[in-house]
């Protein structure tokens, strides 16, 4: 069962990876900022991290930065998700160094996929 | 040979021929046929009265004293005239434009019109030039004497001693008539004189044809053909040891400058030139008839020294030698050559000289003494004319008594020559005025007056010959034995040729004061104008300078002044003209300054400029110069700095607009990157309900046996993501539209509560049980020029956002309103979470969110406190955050309110 963390302030998505990722045999914990986001990893790593970059307290950015400077998180495989979608975001994002990337509005077996590629690693 | 009973008939029949072709010239001129009358070739010929007795019989003297030499004489002239285009074309071009009458007109005019430079110039021509008028009575009353003489002493010019003094005054006599007849004419001393044009040219072919006579009977008749003539030479004739020395150069420059600063010379080739291009067939044609005319100038000498008696005349060989020959034919055509040389020169020098002293001299007294009244019509002009005849006269006669008084040891070149120094005086004048702005009338008349009296002391007076006016002694020793001052060595400069010293020292101190005299001044006003109009004769067309000065007169006022000078019907005609060309069919033209000008300029080819203007300024009432302007015109420096200026402030003013540019690039660089921000916000604020629409919407597809409840809920997230949505794209829209403020809004009188009213009571739903909304102090009666939907807008953001961010327990939200200090104020205040300090400053920003929305998560596209500022502002009002009671956020809204209605 792949352990999936998804950091998102947006409740209604939340809501909605919740139960695609569910239905998918995942265990999905939800945080609604990044300062929580963090806390989540460090208390229980999870298999996948789901991040949005437009987080409330700290960034997706800043996350993903902390997590790729942590020893224990460094492997940690992370899928981005932006509403913003722009060029300059994803190179930024991928020079930390990111497993996945998709913009929002997503189709959900997208997200599902990715999930699952990243889980069997 | 002759009798004095043949030849002097045969000289009659000769002057009578003379004036009849004058006569015919001046009638077929008046019937206006002047065809060949203004030919080039008449014109060439006229200029050739350079060549006169000097010429004719002092070229072969001159030649047999010193060999080559005498060619320099014709060398300057050449060069002058082969480089016509440098000097000569702006002279006749300045000529033309400026009617100008003489060279000290035109000198004059150049230096705004001065009358005492004018009165200068003429003195110091009358006094060079009359020696040069008795030279020409001299060779014609010494070339009667030989020709007519009995014995062969005088017939071989040996003993010619006592002139005949009654024929010399008979031929200044009939020179005068002849002058007077054709030369005065008409008042209009501009005016072509073509009937004497015609006999100088006339006069020119006979004395090149009897040269040319003689030359040939020397050549092939006297001698065995050309290579004998040369082998007769005396060994060192052809070999001046002077050869191309300081005395050469010197001559050569000196001639050079008498072909232009010749009164008669000026007179021919400037007044009486009638068309600019004559001066390209002049410019190859004159050169050539020197040419020819001096050709045999070096084999008459040389037969004259070989067959001739020692002590035989050398300036007589032109006749003395076919005398000697026997060959009475060509003796008598030599005869008529030297008799035409001479008095196409004397004519041509009466004319022009009187012209000078009548308008220089004699006018300006007369005007200053009153000699003439100006309001007697026709008079001035009969004085004038009558002036005009008088210094022909009197300049005949002054040429006779020189004549008659002078020592007869001079030999004819050597006269000629002080002649031409003394009018080299004109040069630094007239050629720096030409070319150089700055020069000015103190620096011209310095420079006159010092090239003249050092001419005077160095050549004029001590040729006159010890005793006459300088004593031997102090021709020896100096003026009270002061070494250093004597005439020919001055400041001991005693190594050079008397010629040379007097040229030397009377045209550099000429030159010297000149420009000193120059600089020490600005240039007065007409001064400038006048230079401008000389220096840049092809640049600067003559009207629109003259358009510079402004002057206006009464017409009738120029009509009596024009009529004294031109006479009633040439008075008529010139008025007449003048209107019908101002497009007036009666009457007289309007006296603007063009016309003024015209007139001016008319007048001037009468009286001289100097004397114009005089005249004209006393009929003119007003007289203003466009003194800027002028000096814009005139001064090439003033306007190269004025141009400098121009690009300074032109440089300054690309400055300017670069940085005007510059900071409206950065401004378009920042709002490009607030639409991009913008653009990614909006991007960013429309996907993430979009996100929540396609996939709860996918699920929903793709998930046949949902639960319909979770169905159901999938469905409501899907239709309050389109709300929000819709709400988002609605606010962009009017937020776009309020900051770029196209649609004009309906602005009126209303009273501010009921909008507050309508707000509350539309928040009421919003707020509901959970939230407390009060009122408490309200203003009332109070009235502001706005948009009651737009401020009611204002109102319900700023109440439903106290509403949805407030995390109190017991949330309430306090509304105020009250007529402070002129304004209406609203202030809405809650006890949510508050506005932190640090976002106070951008919590008007688009997209931007508190942290209370953090703390509740309540839906907002961030865009409604950005809008309401935009609504207050447009309405001239303002919203800001107070810092209020401590606790939650604050808004206050203020409208400046009018006079509180009568309630």
């Amino acid at each position: 069962m792949t352990r999936v963390l998804i950091a998102e302030d947006d409740a209604n998505i939340v809501e909605l990876l919740s139960f695609v990722l569910g239905r998918d045999g995942c265990a999905v914990t939800a945080a609604l900022d990044g300062d929580e986001a963090l806390r989540c990893l460090r208390s229980a790593p999870p298999d996948v991290m789901i991040l949005d970059l437009m987080l409330p307290k700290r960034n997706g950015f800043e996350v993903l930065k902390a997590v790729r400077s942590d020893p224990a998180l460094r492997a940690l495989p992370v899928l981005v998700l932006t509403a913003k979608g722009q060029a300059r975001d994803r190179s930024l994002v991928e020079g930390i160094g990111v497993d996945g990337f998709l913009t929002k509005p997503f189709s959900n077996t997208d997200v599902v996929e990715a999930v699952r590629r990243l889980g069997r690693r | 040979m002759f009798s004095a009973n043949l030849v002097l008939p045969i000289a009659l029949v000769y002057v009578a021929l003379l004036f009849a072709v004058a006569f015919v010239g001046d009638r077929r001129a008046r019937a206006g046929r002047v065809e060949w009358l203004q030919s080039p070739l008449v014109y060439t010929l006229s200029i050739s009265i350079y060549c006169t007795s000097w010429t004719f019989y002092g070229a072969v003297g001159s030649a047999a004293r010193g060999g080559l030499e005498f060619a320099t004489i014709y060398l300057g002239p050449t060069l002058v005239f082969a480089g016509w285009w440098v000097l000569l074309r702006k002279l006749v071009r300045i000529g033309h434009l400026h009617g100008i009458t003489s060279v000290a007109d035109m000198i004059s005019s150049r230096f705004g019109k001065s009358a005492p430079l004018a009165a200068l110039i003429t003195l110091i021509a009358v006094i060079g030039v009359t020696p040069y008028i008795a030279l020409q009575l001299r060779a014609v009353t010494t070339s009667i004497e030989v020709i007519s003489s009995a014995g062969p002493e005088e017939a071989l010019g040996i003993a010619p001693a006592a002139a005949n003094a009654h024929a010399g005054f008979w031929i200044a006599a009939g020179m005068a008539l002849f002058t007077i007849l054709f030369g005065t004419r008409n008042v209009d001393a501009k005016e072509q004189h073509h009937g004497v044009v015609a006999a100088i040219a006339l006069e020119a072919v006979v004395k090149l044809v009897a040269l040319l006579a003689v030359g040939l009977l020397v050549v092939f008749g006297i001698c065995d053909g050309v290579a004998d003539s040369f082998a007769r030479a005396a060994p060192g004739l052809l070999h001046a040891p002077e050869g191309f020395g300081t005395r050469w150069v010197a001559l050569i420059f000196l001639s050079a400058a008498a072909i232009v600063c010749l009164p008669r010379e000026f007179q021919i080739t400037v007044v009486e030139n009638a068309d600019e291009r004559h001066l390209v067939t002049a410019s190859w044609l004159f050169p050539l008839y020197l040419f020819l005319i001096t050709l045999f100038v070096l084999p008459i000498a040389i037969a004259g020294l070989s067959v001739l008696p020692q002590g035989s005349n050398p300036d007589m060989f032109v006749l003395t030698l076919p005398m000697w020959a026997g060959n009475d034919g060509v003796a008598l055509l030599a005869f008529l050559g030297g008799f035409s040389s001479a008095t196409s020169m004397v004519i041509v020098a009466c004319i022009a000289l009187s012209t000078m002293v009548s308008n220089h001299l004699v006018m300006p007294l007369a005007l200053r003494f009153r000699w003439v009244h100006l309001n007697a019509s026709g008079e001035v002009r009969r004085f004038l004319l009558a002036s005009r005849r008088a210094s022909i006269c009197a300049l005949m006669l002054l040429g006779y008594l020189y004549f008659h008084y002078s020592g007869s040891g001079e030999a004819l070149a050597a006269i000629g020559l002080i002649s031409f120094a003394g009018v080299a005086q004109f040069l630094p004048g007239l050629v720096g005025g030409l070319y150089w702005r700055n020069a000015n009338a103190t620096g011209a008349l310095a420079g006159l007056v010092a090239g003249a009296v050092l001419w005077a002391y160095t050549l004029f007076l001590p040729s006159l010959g010890a005793g006459v006016v300088f004593t031997p002694e102090l021709l020896r020793d100096g003026p009270f034995g002061l070494a250093l001052l004597r005439p020919q060595a001055l400041f001991g400069v005693t190594w050079l040729d008397p010629l040379v010293h007097a040229l030397f020292w009377s045209l550099s101190a000429n030159t010297l004061l000149f420009v000193l005299g120059s600089l020490a001044r600005e240039p007065r006003p007409i001064e400038r104008l006048q230079a401008a109009l000389f220096v840049d004769v092809f640049r600067t067309p003559a009207e629109a300078a003259s358009g510079l000065i402004r002057r206006t007169a009464a017409a009738e006022d120029l009509r009596v002044l024009a009529e004294r000078i031109l006479g009633g019907d040439e008075t008529r005609r010139f008025f007449e003209r003048a209107a019908r060309e101002q497009g007036l069919e009666y009457g007289r033209p309007v006296a603007n300054d063009a016309f003024i000008t015209q007139l001016e300029t008319k007048l001037a080819g009468s009286v001289g400029a100097a004397t114009a203007r005089a005249m004209i300024s006393e009929a003119v009432v007003l007289e203003s110069i466009g003194l800027d302007q002028l000096m814009q015109l005139a001064d090439e420096t003033r306007r190269a700095r004025e141009h400098s200026r121009q690009l300074q402030e032109k440089s300054g003013q690309l400055e300017a607009a670069a940085g005007q540019l510059r900071a409206a690039n950065a401004r378009l660089q920042r709002l490009d990157q607030e639409k991009d921000e913008f653009l990614s916000q909006v991007s960013h604020e429309v996907r993430t309900p979009m996100t929540s629409i396609r996939s709860y919407a996918q699920v929903l597809l793709e998930t046949p046996g949902l639960d319909p409840d979770r169905a159901r809920r999938y469905v409501r997230i899907i239709h309050d993501e389109s709300v929000r949505l819709t709400r988002l794209l609605d606010s962009t829209i009017d937020l776009s539209l309020l900051e770029h403020g196209e649609v004009p809004w309906a602005r009126a009188a209303i009273d501010p509560e009921a909008a507050l009213e309508r707000a509350i009571r539309s928040c009421q739903g919003l707020a509901g049980a959970r939230v407390r909304l009060q009122s408490s102090e309200r203003a009332r009666g109070a009235t502001v020029e706005a948009d009651e939907d737009r401020l009611c807008q204002v109102f319900i953001n700023l109440i439903s956002n106290a509403i949805k961010y407030n995390t109190n327990p017991a949330p309430q939200v306090t509304i105020r309103s009250a007529l402070r200090g002129g304004a209406y104020e609203v202030e809405v205040a809650d006890n949510g979470p508050g506005i932190r300090a640090e976002e106070r400053d951008r919590i008007f920003s688009k997209f931007m969110r508190g942290w209370a929305y953090l703390q509740t998560g309540a839906s907002g596209a961030g865009l409604g406190l950005a809008i309401s500022r935009q609504i207050m502002r447009r309405l001239g009002g303002t919203l800001e955050v107070v810092p209020g009671d401590g606790r939650g956020a604050c808004f206050r809204v203020t409208l400046p309110a009018r006079a509180p209605a009568a309630a």
